[in-house]
């Protein structure tokens, strides 16, 4: 583990000795509990419908079709005519795309980031490379299959898919959201240990809680 | 051009046969191995007597039949539009190589990845055994040739299942003339 990332003393510059233990200090650890519907069908439906109309992308692009998002967030495609926006910090966003392959550096920033982002909280797998490693398959760097380390909700096929294949992919999660089967984040609660165990096994330095909400 | 310098440096270092890979001028390339005693005085003759005062890269071979590593240090001659490369040669096990980042501090960078990516050591180079692209990395050098990068990703990552690959030159084939063969 990173030496500052170890609990020690420090002293603050009024000579007052505290403890500080950064894991514990800066995150919250309790996992991730399982936010059940509405008391009724037909709010959950209302929210549904309002959850679908209201996709926040968080930017944070892994692997070349990060590219494919710049077209589509300004005028030439326009994803924002759609309800469709990019935001700039997990708090601020619901949907996580991952564009491309990730190296598993990668992919612990981007447990981190979904494990920020507030509920509901939808995860889209962009390219062949997210759903069966694509032309990374011998890799020794990327992770294969997205859906043993995020829940992920709707994959976009392609190497690379473009900005259209995108918009088309958006209308059927929009979709999915409005069914109530886009349940990733739950199901994220519910088989937390599973998760963790998969990511903890291509994550060998583990420097952070299970859970940094 | 090339050969003049070669002609002038022979009379300073043992240097091997010039191999031209790019005849000027301008643009000239071509390279020079050394031994590695010699690496540094002919570095620092290049750099301040013969204006190669810029170093473009330091990469590494993996000669795996021959046990060796070779590393190539790329200089270029800004004004005279040319580079030269020296190659130098050592042997794999427990491969070590003098730091050069005092000639030119981006060296540095260089030789860390290269610790990380072929397993050699440059002791005293700053920070060269902090990670650098490898985050958690748990087998052998990952650019040596004898490391499985198949074989790691098939152990270490879950594949899922059903995919195939075929011979591209096969499958077109059978494609567009499927009377044939
Ligand atoms: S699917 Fe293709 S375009 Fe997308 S990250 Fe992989 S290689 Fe790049």
């Amino acid at each position: 583990m990173k030496e500052e990332l170890l609990k020690r003393t420090v002293k603050g510059p009024d000579g007052v000795e505290f403890e500080v233990e950064p894991l514990r200090d800066y995150y919250c650890e309790a996992a991730p509990t399982v936010m059940p519907g509405a008391y009724i069908k037909i709010v959950e439906d209302l929210f549904n419908w309002a959850r679908a109309e209201s996709l926040w992308i968080l930017g944070f692009g892994t692997g070349c079709g990060a590219i494919e998002m710049r077209p589509l967030m300004t005028p030439r495609f326009d994803a924002y005519r759609y309800g469709i926006q990019w935001r700039p910090t997990p708090r601020q966003a619901n949907l996580l795309v991952i564009s491309g392959y990730l190296s598993v550096k990668t992919l612990k920033r981007a447990i981190r980031a979904y494990e920020q982002m507030q509920n509901p909280k939808y995860v889209v797998g962009l390219g062949s490379c997210t759903i069966n490693g694509g032309m990374y398959w011998d890799s020794y760097n990327t992770i294969k299959r997205l859906d043993q380390y995020l829940p992920v909700d709707l994959y976009i096929t392609g190497c690379m898919p473009r900005p259209e294949a995108l918009l088309a992919g958006f209308d059927d999660l929009k979709n999915l959201i409005r069914a109530g089967q886009a349940e990733g984040a739950n199901q994220y609660a519910e088989n937390f240990d599973w998760y963790k165990a998969n990511q903890k096994q291509v994550i060998h330095d583990w420097d952070m809680p299970d859970y940094n909400w | 051009m090339m050969r003049e310098l070669h002609e002038r440096l022979k009379c300073l270092f043992p240097l091997g046969e010039l191999t031209e890979q790019r005849r000027g001028p301008p643009n000239e390339l071509a390279f020079v191995s050394l031994p590695g005693a010699y690496l540094r005085p002919a570095l620092l003759h290049l750099r301040d007597l013969e204006g190669f005062t810029h170093l473009v890269l330091l990469t590494a071979v993996d000669w795996l039949e021959e046990g060796q590593f070779q590393l190539t240090y790329l200089l270029s001659n800004r004004t005279q539009a040319r580079d030269i490369g020296l190659r130098v040669f050592l042997p794999r096990d427990g491969a070590t190589m003098a730091s050069i980042h005092d000639l030119w501090p981006t060296a540095a960078t260089y030789q860390r990845e290269l610790r990380e990516m072929f397993g050699i050591d440059f002791p005293d180079s700053p920070g060269v055994n902090d990670d650098f692209i490898l985050e958690g990395w748990i087998d052998m050098p990952p650019y040596r040739r004898d490391f499985d990068t198949k074989r790691f990703a098939a152990e270490n990552f879950s594949q899922r299942p059903g995919r195939t690959t075929t011979d591209p030159e096969q499958h077109m084939k059978a494609k567009l003339y499927p009377g044939e063969n």
